[in-house]
């Protein structure tokens, strides 16, 4: 049996959760609605977070380009995925939307740029 | 360079842009020009590259320069002007503005009607009175949002955070996965300005701690910083306690410790300013004491969620527009919006009588409530009430009135 606390961040209330899992089991008391239990199997279970970072860029006005994972990845990908992108050299221009990787870091998740860089003269 | 405009609109960030947006919908034909300092449109939105924007007005979740390039794209395809590169010096109470850039030198501006959207600026060490020396090393968390989100640099490798606000907490995710340490996140006050998802995600995720009631007593080092001391306060004083200070060597201190509305062009032009705020007194549209100057966003009040920045420039730009067009109409009388017993403060601060239809009020409470029950009365009747399992100073709120019904002053407070 494992037991957390964490905090459920679906709304402004913060209520203090305490967790329980056993076995397949999940039990989540302190919360005040349906979301906070919710929150508290997926946060137990297999958390999830979209990772919004930067990747240097050749031949921009700007020396980097923030970038996003397209979709969540598991937290516990979160290293790899940093890692694995602090090997990109993505060429200029970048668009907004535009794939910097496919399937980083194994995840099945692209990497996708989230600002415009042009290229320098 | 003389330029006579329509619409001139201060500062090209989340307000400016949908302000000017928002004049040109109204009024095509309208002669509309964005001034902006920094090398392209977007203000700070450019350098917050987190996501969680925009999700109450484009309905999804886009990090800040997604949510700035939508209205950049939006803006390009009309006949707005955008000056960028181009700082306002000054502003005179007859919508005369002075200009000033490398490629035109000075610019004198002279509009109909003027959108005030420059923005805030983050409070400094010099607001601070931390005690010891001044080596480098001392960011605020904006200014290092900036270097590691735009410009690629590093500002350290070992990191004390002072202050929870929500740019501290999103920098201290920010420097560790950019691979330094964040040592601790000291914040004065008994809790944290900051959103929960931030600390949930931010500090907790990376085992960052954060110590409520405590402060920054020392800084040392000559040319650089070397350590950072933090002793707990007395949370009724504010005062340091002596035997509880903490050293921890590092090489930056990073400082998140409020923001201040950049009102020096609104003083200068001799607007009357709310002193809770920091803020220009505003009507329902968003006009100022200066008739044809309006004002919008972070320069009015600061607001935690650019989507109502961007509701309340829309508000401000058709407003400018309508000005223009109709030509100036003369208030005859104003109803003042007083905020009293746990209410901070209430936008806009007076209705025109003539107002009609409904109505917005934004306020702030100066304390958390759980539960929490807001009452709005003009005289002894009650015009709305609001309720809501839990307020607090971080999250801006917001009640509907009907303006008609509005026959005097009205009063908003907190009642248990």
């Amino acid at each position: 049996m494992e037991v957390k606390e964490m905090t459920c961040i679906r709304c402004p209330m913060g209520c203090r959760l305490t967790v329980t899992k056993d076995g397949d089991n999940y039990t989540v008391t302190g919360n005040t609605c349906k979301r906070g239990e919710e929150y508290g199997i997926q946060e137990m279970s297999c958390p999830m977070r979209v990772v919004t970072t930067s990747v240097r860029v050749i031949g921009g006005v700007r020396p980097v380009c923030s970038c996003k994972t397209a979709d969540s990845v598991p937290k516990a990908a979160i290293d790899d995925v940093l890692k694995a992108l602090a090997q990109l050299r993505p060429v200029a221009p970048i668009t907004i939307g535009q794939v910097l990787a496919e399937d980083i870091a194994g995840t099945g998740v692209s990497l996708v740029a989230t600002a415009n860089n042009r290229a320098a003269n | 360079m003389k330029k006579f405009v329509d619409i001139a609109v201060i500062g090209g960030g989340p307000a400016g842009l949908a302000a000017a947006l928002e004049a040109w919908r109204a009024q095509p034909e309208l002669n509309i020009l964005i001034i902006e300092r920094d090398h392209e449109p977007g203000g700070i939105l450019q350098q917050c590259i987190h996501n969680g924007f925009g999700l109450h007005f484009f309905g999804e979740e886009l990090t800040g320069p997604e949510y700035a390039g939508r209205f950049i794209a939006e803006v390009k395809k009309t006949s707005i002007e955008i000056m960028t590169d181009t700082m306002v010096l000054e502003l005179n109470n007859e919508r005369k503005i002075l200009a000033v850039s490398a490629e035109n030198g000075l610019i004198e501006i002279e509009a109909k009607a003027v959108v005030l959207a420059m923005g805030c600026r983050e409070r400094t060490r010099g607001a601070l009175n931390i005690p010891g020396s001044r080596p480098a090393g001392v960011y605020t968390a904006g200014c290092a949002q900036r270097l590691v989100n735009m410009e690629g640099y590093m500002p350290g490798k070992k990191v004390v955070i002072l202050g929870s606000g929500d740019i501290g907490l999103i920098m201290a995710r920010r420097m560790t996965w950019e691979g330094a340490k964040v040592e601790v996140v000291a914040e004065l006050m008994p809790f944290s300005s900051g959103l929960n998802r931030n600390i949930v995600q931010c500090l907790v995720d990376n085992n960052i701690p954060l110590k409520f009631n405590h402060t920054v007593v020392r800084v040392d080092g000559r040319e650089r910083v070397e350590a950072v001391t933090i002793a707990e306060v007395d949370p009724a004083t504010k005062r340091p306690i002596p035997g509880t200070e903490e050293t921890y060597e590092c090489d930056t201190l990073l400082l998140s410790v409020g923001l201040i509305p950049e009102n020096e062009l609104t003083n200068g032009a001799g607007v009357e300013m709310d002193r809770i705020t920091s803020g220009a007194v505003v009507d329902e549209t968003r006009q100022t004491s200066i008739p044809g100057v309006f004002a919008c966003g972070n320069v009015l009040h600061v607001h935690d969620l650019v989507d109502n920045v961007s509701n309340e420039a829309k508000l401000a730009g058709l407003s400018a527009a309508q000005y223009v067009a109709g030509g100036e109409k003369k208030v005859e009388k104003y109803h003042s919006v007083n905020a009293t017993n746990g209410v901070r403060y209430a936008v806009p601060q007076r209705i025109s009588a003539d107002a009609s239809g409904k109505l917005d009020v934004y306020f702030r409470v100066g304390n958390a409530y759980r539960p929490a029950k807001l009452v709005v009365r003009c005289g002894e009747e009650v015009l709305a009430t609001r309720r809501k399992a839990i307020m607090t100073p971080g999250e801006m709120e917001k009640i509907t009135l009907d303006a008609d019904k509005i026959t005097g002053d009205i009063t908003l407070e907190m009642e248990a």
